[in-house]
């Protein structure tokens, strides 16, 4: 059986400064695989070459076991590797509706459709206010997206990359920037999520982490320290004296 | 060889008129098409203090630098300040609109006819070698380029202005954090790429002509320079300038019914091979 | 199936044509009976117009910032030109060639204008109109070059209506592709495609991550962009059978550029109503010396960027949001 999602020796260097050293990531399909590490330990780095946004200098992506490496980013997309960003990258101008719609279409190949207008595509409008029923967000679909408190906005974020239907989901700090009120319902959305999709999770609040992962990856200097399960994770001396002095982040 | 010199010459002052452009793009990443009438005005400027107060033209050259770049200041700091957080296509659209004023304002003032310059008479004339017609004023031209272009090198290499102009091409924000005054430092290269555009129309009236329709003429040219040569690179603006001069003038002497045909062709060609150009960095934008 | 608590009708709704649209519409045909002398200031609004709106498809909906639209205007223009004066006047068959023509041009420049950052992709822009320009220009046994090409024969348009000089054949031709092409632009815009590319615009880099292929979206609505400007070229050449050089001049691209900005892009409506401001203050300030008229252009322009970007679309858009909330402050319903 083939992991969901693997990374084998996986190499980024910029210039002199290697970003990501040698990663060699196994996450199960199913998983609630969470990444950890201070900060600039290439996490988001190691994000950026899972989906494409950068190449790397040396190894190989997996997708189901299939090597994607060479694959841009709508390719990977395509195959069911879907990611949301630490800071939101919205479509300011439209509604909520119609950015997720636009998401939907994508997905079900109708952006190439030029004719019939949005609405007769009820499909795909059907799919797109289910996920939005979904993530609570009905009472907004008409507002245009810039206008939202930003816990709403980062509900979007995560809408945008479910609308792929990914068989992995890579979250970026989803909390981020959220209040600690609203980051509780979020976290409530994202474990609602059915096991077909596997979740690969990048958090700083250890909290969160510890209640939701099932298997933790440390990363630090841009290379992998250690992998196991929370229980292993809490108690392992090396992780300790890397977050030594490092207070919770709520 | 006549012809490489001319086109050397005429890479010359390209890139005296172009490497301030170069310069505030890749560090304030504006794109100003209004360039030109920095050149334009500069030119102006010398003509009438030649012409109408009789002053020496080397002494006009330099004074047309100085207020050129009093102008550059004095837009910079009422207008172009407003434009730096914006899009592309709104500083386009700003400079644009004062390509236009610049250039009705010109034609009101003086009207559209060219612009009589007399060159002193130690400038006019030529050096004749075997196989070598040199142009006394071209010759003089590429010494003010060369001269111009190793100062601007030491002055960005060696001195702190240069270090922080450095910096704050290649990393704005740390370098506002490092306590230098970015916004002093935009209006001071502002004022020094105005400058240099202006000494650059003020000498090249003698070759390129000056008249209303000069900033539109002529703003491609320092485009392709800028795109070619890498924004922020003043080797790239330099080595842009003197491929595109020769070119130029080859292809007119040549090829004169490809007319400026190859120029263009050439630009396109390069930017699609390397669309950061010559000596570009990463994609500004 | 969709539970009945959601309303779709403001999503359906965005799509009709609205009142304000339909009396819009009406105007050209009032201004047939207004200004029967005009006929022919009107065709060249039309025509204007058309080439504004195809601008507007790559610029106002897709994000490209292209400052050499003209070529393609140009390209259909000589095309058109080019088979009415070797034989084929037929004008229909004349929009579809100069139309194909365009669309061929655009999407081999799309090629090279994808790649890049802003100002690369301005100059490849720029570059290839400059380079058509010199082609024109120095081909002259060809393109008759700084002189223009003249000699065209049109036909009759449908075997029966003759372009004469009254200008009524060739107002109405204009008009009715005019609004044909808008028709179509309108349900482009309104559809998924428009939709993608509108995420394209305001957010590029999130489109990828989205599963979207963006350069073979922004290769295909700049094809459509270029067939457009194309059919507007050919329209300026069949109805004065005559096709000038300077379409193919940077101070064509430019003044589009200041329509467009003018009516607000992104609106299609916009790129109309700005054709409209220009040319009518064009043609009323004509008299004034050349060198003013370019003056206030320019302060025009800088006024729009500095302080009402959206132009008159943004402005009527800023009115109606006042007319609503005064409306709501007066009791009426929302």
């Amino acid at each position: 059986m083939s992991y969901a999602l693997e990374t084998q020796a996986l190499v980024k260097k910029f210039g002199g400064f290697i970003a990501t050293n040698q990663v060699s990531l196994q996450v199960e399909a199913g998983a609630r695989h969470a990444l950890i590490g201070p900060n600039g330990a290439g996490k988001t780095t190691l994000i950026n070459l899972l989906t494409g946004f950068l190449e790397p200098t040396s190894g190989a992506v997996l997708l189901g076991g299939i090597p994607v490496t060479r694959l841009a980013q709508h390719q990977r997309v395509r195959r069911g590797l879907a990611r949301t960003f630490q800071i939101n990258r919205l479509f300011s101008e439209l509604s909520v509706l119609e950015s997720v719609l636009l998401a939907v279409n994508e997905r079900q190949g109708l952006s190439a459709h030029f004719w019939k207008p949005l609405a007769a595509h009820s499909a795909a409008v059907d799919e797109a206010v289910e996920l939005l029923r979904t993530l609570n967000l009905l009472d907004v679909a008409y507002e245009k997206t810039r206008s939202l408190a930003y816990g709403k906005q980062r509900l979007i974020e995560i809408a945008l990359a479910l609308a792929a239907k990914p068989q992995v989901l890579l979250l970026d700090e989803p909390a981020a920037g959220v209040p600690t009120a609203e980051s509780r319902a979020l976290f409530e959305s994202i474990a609602a999520l059915p096991r077909s999709v596997t979740i690969v999770l990048i958090e700083h609040d250890m909290d969160l982490v510890f209640r939701f992962a099932d298997q933790i990856s440390v990363l630090v200097n841009g290379a992998l320290l250690t992998q196991g399960t929370p229980a292993q994770i809490a108690n392992d001396r090396k992780v300790k004296e890397v977050y030594l002095g490092e207070t919770v982040h709520g | 060889m006549t012809v490489l010199f001319d086109g050397i010459a005429s890479g010359m002052l390209l890139f005296l008129i172009s490497v301030g452009l170069s310069v505030t793009l890749g560090l304030m990443n504006f794109v100003n098409l209004a360039h030109g009438a920095f050149a334009m005005a500069g030119g102006y400027v010398c003509v009438v203090l030649l012409n109408t107060l009789g002053l020496p033209f080397l002494a006009c050259l330099p004074l047309a630098a100085l207020a050129t770049a009093a102008m550059g200041v004095l837009l910079e700091r009422t207008l172009y300040r407003h434009l730096y957080g914006a899009t592309h296509l709104d500083q386009v659209l700003f400079s644009i609109s004062l390509v236009f004023m610049a250039m009705a304002a010109t034609h009101y003032g003086f009207g559209s006819q060219q612009q009589p310059l007399e060159l002193p008479e130690f400038l006019r004339g030529q050096f004749h070698l075997p196989g070598l017609d040199m142009g006394v004023y071209r010759l003089f031209l590429i010494m003010v380029g060369l001269l111009i272009a190793l100062g601007l090198h030491l002055l960005v290499s060696r001195t702190r202005f240069g270090a922080q102009l450095r910096a704050a091409v290649d990393h704005p924000r740390m370098a506002r954090g490092m306590g230098i005054h970015v916004d002093r430092l935009f209006t001071l290269t502002f004022a020094l790429g105005s400058a240099l555009a202006g000494l650059g129309g003020a000498m090249g009236v003698e070759m390129l002509g000056l008249d209303p329709g000069f900033p539109v003429k002529y703003v491609v040219y320092f485009l392709i320079v800028v795109a070619v040569g890498g924004s922020g690179s003043i080797g790239g603006s330099l080595l842009a300038s003197l491929v595109l001069g020769v070119v130029d003038v080859a292809g007119k002497y040549y090829v004169p019914q490809i007319g400026a045909f190859l120029i263009y062709a050439v630009m396109v060609v390069m930017l699609v091979l390397r669309p950061q150009g010559l000596f570009g960095r990463h994609a500004a934008r | 199936m969709l539970p009945a608590s959601f309303d779709l009708t403001r999503l359906r709704a965005s799509e009709r044509w609205r009142v304000s649209e339909r009396l819009f519409w009406m105007l050209p045909l009032l201004a047939y009976v207004v200004f029967p002398d005009s006929l022919v200031l009107l065709t060249h609004l039309f025509i204007t117009a058309l080439f504004c709106l195809s601008l507007d498809l790559i610029l106002g909906y897709a994000g490209i910032v292209s400052l050499g639209h003209a070529a393609f205007f140009g390209v259909g223009a000589y095309a058109a030109g080019l088979l009415a004066s070797h034989g084929w006047g037929e004008p229909l068959s004349g929009l579809l060639v100069a139309g194909v023509c365009a669309a061929v041009l655009g999407f081999v420049t799309s090629l090279l204008v994808l790649r890049g950052t802003d100002l690369t992709r301005l100059m490849v822009t720029l570059g290839v109109a400059m380079m058509l320009y010199e082609v024109a220009n120095k081909m002259t046994s060809i393109t008759g070059g700084v002189d223009g090409l003249s000699g065209m024969v049109v036909d009759p348009l449908f075997g029966r209506f003759q372009f004469d000089l009254y200008g009524n054949t060739a107002f109405w031709y204009a008009l009715a592709v005019l609004f044909a092409l808008f028709w179509i632009a309108r349900k482009l815009v309104h559809s998924p495609f428009g939709l993608s590319l509108q995420g394209i615009r305001l957010n590029a880099g999130r489109m990828p991550a989205l599963g979207a292929p963006v350069n073979a979206r922004l290769a295909a609505i700049y094809t459509v962009g270029a067939a457009y400007a194309g059919i507007a070229g050919a329209l300026m050449a069949q109805t004065t059978q005559f096709v000038a050089l300077d379409a193919l001049t940077f101070n064509r691209s430019a003044e589009l550029l200041l329509m467009l900005v003018l009516g607000g892009s992104g609106s299609l409506y916009g790129a109309l109503l700005g054709t409209l401001v220009f040319m009518v203050a064009h043609h009323a300030l004509a008299d004034v010396t050349p060198e003013y008229w370019e003056f206030w252009l320019g302060a025009l322009l800088l006024a729009i960027v500095l302080f009402a970007r959206g132009g008159v679309m943004g402005g009527l858009r800023y009115l109606a949001q006042c007319v609503q909330r005064l409306s709501r402050v007066g009791g009426g319903a929302p």
